[in-house]
């Protein structure tokens, strides 16, 4: 049935509702960002210094210079202002803008990000499909097994076997890095793919391609697991419904009842999952990024832990906030688009 | 259009395509990132073996050694009373270029100014460009011990100090005194970009840089006008590995020449590698428990020496260590000069012990708390385990201990200021001068300090009064001598139980010619050959 025009409006109510709600989480964010760090014991100054220590009236006088004298909630309020104002401060480690930084290193985690649920959508939706149309055949059980131990595989570990078995074993992948050391890329977009092929050696494309594999695997692994369950099971219930009963009574081949019926239908569940699954590659981003030397976000959050640079873990923290939140926004209107009924039901 | 556009971009190149780098490319898989390009404010070793590369010091340690050596400055002459350095400077040393720069002249005296102005006088418009924390001119005693700096001529300096100190050439041949360029600087800020020299660094030394990706690479280039002849590579790249293993998979594989801190559990693998070196020094380091002096039971050395001899350090050094590490006598490492081989550790003897115990008035053994730092540290791969050992063998003597433990700044923090009866800390040595272990951290004054590094609180009069003569004595004879009479007398009074010496292993591809280790833990690729290209 086609929609009528006050839909139009519905969707937008349905926008702005979704984009309002926003900005409670954003302060969220800063909350947490804020105070979690600052839980942890040990100050930057003091992790700094190491065995020798640091003299009491110096330490009194760099706390004043970054501002940490003042009390919490003046901190705190001092930060809110400037991030307002769209400063997220420097780094007390390399003194450079955490914004600045953040933009060099996102474009790498965004690459090996969307290629691992590439990664995920191109071999879990098949293998869902299939292991529920055969339900209880081979494949089915074979797809189960391996995506509820793709699951449960620590990161870590999968990583450093397949660099074992792939990289220095049979010598096909190299172990790690974006590109080979021998090119130098002027970064233009930071995406290498991209940056390559506008560059003066078009084969290192193939060097980045060649470096993008196994991290690509690692950090897809969970994302495919889970949409493999996923799209099984939607279509698992779809299948069972009266419409497709209706659909096979009618005689439609079983491609037209899969494809065009099943399916639409089955992946509402899944693009949800899809979206929380951004939040899950972010956090996998870190193991995988550290393992295979990828110079994202990731790895540089995990230094300013352990190094408690304020700053940058505040500014991460609340960008890598933004984007998840601007995603699963994004597929809260995909969603929308994809089932009428959302729509419809402000 | 478009992909028309595209195919050109892919073909044309083919025809331009820059020359392939030059044949000889050394690559070192480095664990991290640097902080910046401004020696002076770095705290990191990952910062210093990159910023060495670039510039260049006044005086330099020998390389693969802790020997002052000549710099920039050719030879310097030091007055009678050990207060006044004069230093030469050469007069063939040039700087590097950049896009936004062009040096005009050499190095000179202006420059060797600047470097320490910079760091020491607030009203310099440096002072707080990039950060005004100078930490290591500020740890190193520098604004204390200056009295004046001043350009001569051109070419000389003339650095005065408030009273003799012997480390001083030692200190000046520390990463925090790298050279800046004074002309680059000014361009800068006239340009209103000063922060850019710490950005797209200009040094002297041997290798410029060429570009640097955060978190993933670091490129230079051999500098052909260096003033010590130009590298014997051509190219040098960081290739920034930050886990241990991944590092070992690279250069197995050939995709690195050289690695630093490999997995303990990969040395097996190392040693086995037909292709590979593993390279093996002890370290300037040192790892101790101190005994709070100032407490009781601690301040009677019979306590201490019964608890030295309960203890079984090569037990504990083999089961922690792993092959990484040799069991400490003295204060200092064997590699730095003037170490007493003469001097006998305290034998693991626990019936000897036991008496001692006794005789101090402990027939049925103590209670005390045992310090273990929360974190692993280049001299202590893990503290908790070693205190665990430590803890069973004093057992046997009927100690009870209690192993404790804080977050690692407030462990520091409680620890210099005494709170513990045992604490394990260690050193890491800055400048090769044993002054800075023996004087650091034994003296009185950092004994008295709450915040100094002498967290035994051991102040001996006979010791201290060793150590701050052999400070003004600028006969590096005649400080040997004191410094070995100075660790006799620490070994009878053990103010600590010294545990070990961490030792340094590095794997080097086999084709890697002449790398040394440096006893500083720094990587320098300065001098170092490829072979067979």
């Amino acid at each position: 049935m086609a929609a009528p025009p006050f839909s139009v409006l519905a969707m937008l109510r349905f926008i702005l509702t979704r984009v309002s709600l926003i900005i409670p989480t954003f302060i969220g964010i800063t909350l947490l960002a804020f105070f979690l760090i600052r839980l942890v014991p040990g100050d930057p100054i003091e992790t700094l210094a190491g065995e020798r220590g640091i003299d009491p009236a110096r330490h009194e006088q760099l706390r004043k210079e970054y501002g940490f004298d003042k009390p919490i909630i003046v901190q705190y309020g001092i930060y809110l202002a400037r991030v307002l104002q769209g400063d997220l401060g420097k780094s007390m480690i390399t003194q450079e803008p955490v914004l600045n930084e953040f933009s060099s290193l996102f474009p790498a985690t965004i690459e090996l990000a969307l290629c691992a649920i590439i990664f995920a959508l191109v071999l879990g939706l098949p293998a869902g499909i299939i292991a529920a149309i055969r339900r209880n055949s081979i494949f089915d059980h074979g797809v189960m097994g391996i995506s509820l131990a793709g699951y449960s595989m620590p990161i870590f570990w999968w990583g450093l076997i397949l660099i074992l078995l792939f990289s220095v074993q049979f010598d096909l992948t190299p172990v790690s890095g974006r590109i080979d050391v021998l090119y130098y890329i002027e970064p233009i977009t930071g995406f290498l793919l991209i940056d390559t092929l506008l560059s003066d050696e078009p084969e290192a494309f193939w060097s980045a391609v060649n470096h993008l594999i196994l991290p690509t695997i690692v950090l897809g692994t969970v994302p495919l697991a889970v949409i493999a369950r996923m799209t099984r099971s939607a279509m698992l219930e779809v299948l069972g419904e009266d419409y497709i009963r209706t659909a096979k009574a009618k005689g439609l081949s079983r491609f037209r009842i899969v494809a065009l019926h099943a399916l639409r239908n089955a992946l509402i569940p899944v693009v949800t999952v899809i979206g929380l699954q951004i939040g899950v590659l972010f956090t996998g981003a870190i193991l995988t990024e550290t393992i295979f030397s990828w110079p994202g976000v990731g790895k540089w959050l995990i230094d300013a832990i352990f190094r408690r640079d304020y700053p940058v873990l505040q500014g991460g923290a609340l960008l890598l906030g933004v984007v998840v939140m601007s995603v699963n926004l994004l597929v809260d209107l995909a969603y929308g688009l994809i089932n009428p009924r959302i729509r419809h039901t402000r | 259009m478009k992909k028309s556009a595209l195919f050109a971009a892919i073909c044309v190149p083919a025809f331009l395509a820059a020359a392939p780098l030059a044949a000889k490319t050394l690559v070192y898989c480095s664990e991290g990132s640097p902080e910046n390009f401004y020696p002076g404010i770095n705290t990191t070793g990952t910062s210093f073996d990159v910023n060495e590369h670039i510039y260049d010091n006044i005086v330099d340690f020998e390389r693969g050694g802790t020997q002052v050596v000549p710099g920039l400055a050719e030879k310097w002459d030091i007055s009678a009373d050990g207060t006044v350095y004069t230093f030469h400077i050469r007069k063939n040393a040039k700087f590097h270029s950049n896009k936004s720069f062009k040096p005009t002249r050499n190095v000179n005296a202006d420059d060797i100014v600047f470097m320490i102005e910079r760091q020491w006088k607030e009203d310099n418009p440096y002072f707080k460009v990039t950060s005004p924390n100078h930490s290591y001119f500020t740890d190193m005693g520098m604004p204390k011990l200056l009295k004046s700096v001043e350009k001569v001529d051109d070419y000389t300096v003339r650095i005065t100090l408030n009273q003799p100190e012997a480390p001083f050439l030692a200190n000046l041949a520390m990463q925090w005194a790298g050279v800046q360029s004074k002309e680059y600087a000014d361009a800068m800020l006239k340009a209103g970009t000063p922060e850019k020299i710490d950005q797209d660094p200009i040094g002297s030394g041997p290798f410029t840089l060429v570009n640097y990706q955060k978190d993933a690479i670091v490129r230079f280039k051999a500098f052909p006008e260096y003033w010590g002849g130009k590298a014997k590579i051509d190219d040098l790249v960081f290739a920034i590995t930050p886990d241990a293993s991944v590092r070992w998979a690279k250069l197995q594989k050939g995709e690195c020449h050289v690695m630093p801190y490999p997995n303990p559990a990969d040395i097996e693998a190392i040693k086995k590698d037909p292709n590979v070196t593993l390279m093996e020094q002890a370290g300037l380091n040192v790892g101790y428990l101190a005994y709070q002096t100032t407490k009781k039971p601690f301040d009677d050395v019979r306590v201490r020496k019964a608890f030295n001899m309960a203890m079984n350090k090569k037990a504990i050094v083999d089961a922690v260590f792993l092959g990484s590490g040799v069991p400490a006598t003295n204060p200092i490492p064997p590699s730095m000069w003037s170490f007493n081989k003469s001097i006998k550790d305290d034998e693991y003897n626990p019936e000897a012990a036991k008496k001692l115990l006794a005789e101090a008035g402990y027939p049925n053994g103590l209670e005390t708390d045992l310090w273990a730092m929360p974190v692993q540290r280049p001299y202590n791969p893990n503290a908790r385990r070693i205190a665990e050992l430590m803890q069973a063998d004093l057992a046997k003597i009927g100690v009870k201990a209690e192993i404790k433990s804080f977050e690692w700044g407030e462990y520091r923090k409680r620890a210099q200021a005494g709170e513990h009866q045992m604490a394990q800390l260690g050193w890491t040595g800055d400048n090769g001068d044993p002054d800075n272990f023996l004087h650091t951290l034994l003296g009185c004054a950092s004994a008295q300090s709450n915040s100094g590094s002498n967290i035994a609180k051991w102040c001996y009069k006979p010791f201290d009064d060793l150590v701050t003569k052999a400070k003004v004595v600028t006969n590096q004879a005649e400080r040997t001598k004191l410094y070995e009479e100075a660790q006799k007398i620490f070994k009878e009074q053990a103010p600590w139980f010294t545990v070990a010496h961490a030792v340094q292993l590095k794997p080097v591809r086999k084709e890697v010619v002449d790398f040394k280790l440096s006893p500083f833990g720094r990587h320098t690729f300065y001098g170092v050959d490829i072979k067979g290209k």
